[in-house]
């Protein structure tokens, strides 16, 4: 479980994060929902300790990783996975090399046992026989699903994903949600997902926290959504047809 | 091995020609400088050999390196910072300064002597090779002159002087992509600023040297 207590970050004079306190649970999808612009990746990214934050703290566990140091925090670090909005893939590496990079930084394996790792997370992913493409000559929805198999070959506890589904069609965008759905059961890991995709909503809600204006707006579950008095959240929520008709 | 090869071998083309066309130049132009029928013709041979291994190697070849190298490392990790790979980096437990600078820094620090060494090789080549087509000064006279009063200590200023200036170029080029803020503009006005203050920083240290070791 990890936990958000009172979080406050802001960049020069101004305030983008505001008191924030939420909770992501174990094994379950946690998302982050909101507008553009509202302040979702940069709470994401004071959790994982991108960003130091002003005033709060983050617990992973109950180990408060906001008073540790760099060197404090590697062991925690090295559970955490994480998707990038535009994958983080390395433009030098191959997929195989992205993929057993970390396995090359943090472990003692051998090659052998480091090339089964890599194709049993490339497999998971259902992206076999690219290997040795470089990210430059593989699709966009193929670099979320590299960067989904590199952020699991680690076999993390935490996993964070920011948009995972930015800039894919929806065929693939629904792939890449079931994939992420599947391996945080699968995993029982701790996943965060910042979107503003009300398909992802729709189809791995779990947890779901509401950010607005830099403030934790609504917290709740995906059942609850459908009954909040929260006009930002019902606004934001149920801005299209689709989700409107779904809620009637 | 993978940096000492893009840094060191990826610049030998652009530092093979200018230090030819450079090591022509200065050969013809002493020549036509030393008209005094006292001053012997091998004389040019000196003055190239001296103009080549003390200033033209270490400094202006460092300088184009600066431009070359210098704008292709800040423009490397500016494009790893706003495409989130550094932060993918510091996400695994990765001193990402330490793991992405350092290995460019001592790459530039061993290879960049081994190609200014091979500068002055061809700088002073392309003097002798220009000397006898344009037939300003014989080869007798050029390579009589390229032997005479010879100071090895020479070398070991100009060695001196380009690992500093490695140094120089790796590392803040390195700190100027480091610290790129925002998309593929800022990356560009980097890889600039890079090339702009290395460039500065060479000059004031080329003067802080030559004032320190041969003043």
């Amino acid at each position: 479980m990890i936990e958000v207590k009172n979080i406050s970050k802001g960049f020069d004079s101004k305030l983008v994060l505001e008191d924030i306190s939420c909770s992501f649970e174990k094994g379950k999808v946690n998302l982050i929902i909101g507008q553009s612009g509202m302040g979702k990746t940069v709470l994401m990214k004071c959790t994982v300790g991108l960003f130091e934050v002003d005033k709060g703290a983050v617990f992973f566990d109950g180990r408060n990783f906001s008073e540790l140091n760099f060197k404090e925090r590697k062991p925690i670090r090295q559970e955490i996975g994480m998707v990038f909005q535009g994958g983080a893939l390395f433009d030098s590496l191959t997929v195989e090399q992205n993929v057993m990079f970390p396995l090359n930084m943090f472990t003692n394996m051998s090659i052998e046992e480091k090339l089964e790792r890599t194709n049993f997370c490339l497999k998971r992913v259902n992206l076999e026989n690219a290997n040795s493409k470089f990210p430059s000559e593989i699709s966009g929805g193929m670099k979320k699903r590299v960067a989904i198999a590199r952020a699991i070959s680690m076999n993390p506890k935490y996993l964070f994903c920011d948009e995972p589904n930015s800039g894919l069609d929806p065929k693939t965008s629904i792939v890449i949600d079931e994939l992420i759905l599947e391996l945080t059961e699968e995993f029982n890991t701790t996943t965060v997902v910042n979107t503003h995709d009300m398909n992802t909503l729709t189809s791995i809600g779990g947890k779901i926290v509401f950010i607005f204006k830099g403030k934790k707006w609504w917290e709740g579950s995906y059942e609850e959504l459908y009954h909040a008095n929260n006009e930002e959240l019902n606004s934001f929520v149920f801005a299209s047809k689709v989700m409107q008709n779904m809620r009637k | 091995m993978y940096e000492l090869v893009s840094i060191g071998i990826g610049a030998l083309g652009i530092v093979a020609l200018t230090s030819i066309f450079m090591g022509a130049v200065i050969t013809i132009q002493s020549a036509y400088n030393l008209v005094n029928p006292m001053v012997p013709l091998y004389a040019v041979g000196i003055v190239a050999r001296d103009s080549i291994i003390l200033e033209f190697s270490p400094t202006i070849i460092m300088l184009v390196l600066a431009g070359k190298v210098g704008s292709s490392i800040a423009s490397e990790i500016g494009t790893m910072r706003v495409t989130e790979q550094i932060d993918a980096l510091e996400i695994m437990g990765i001193n990402s300064s330490g793991f992405l600078t350092l290995p460019k820094i001592i790459a530039g620090m061993i290879i960049f002597p081994f190609v200014v060494l091979i500068s002055m090789f061809l700088g002073i080549v392309g003097g002798w090779i220009a000397g006898d087509l344009s037939g300003v000064v014989s080869s007798a006279d050029y390579i009589r002159g390229i032997q005479d009063q010879f100071v090895p200590f020479n070398i070991t200023f100009a060695m001196i002087k380009t690992t500093v200036f490695a140094f120089v170029i790796t590392s803040v080029s390195a700190y100027h992509g480091f610290y790129t803020d925002g998309g593929a503009l800022e990356v560009g006005k980097s890889s600039t600023n890079a090339v702009v203050y290395s460039s500065v920083i060479i000059l004031v240290f080329d003067y802080i040297l030559t004032q320190l070791i041969l003043a």
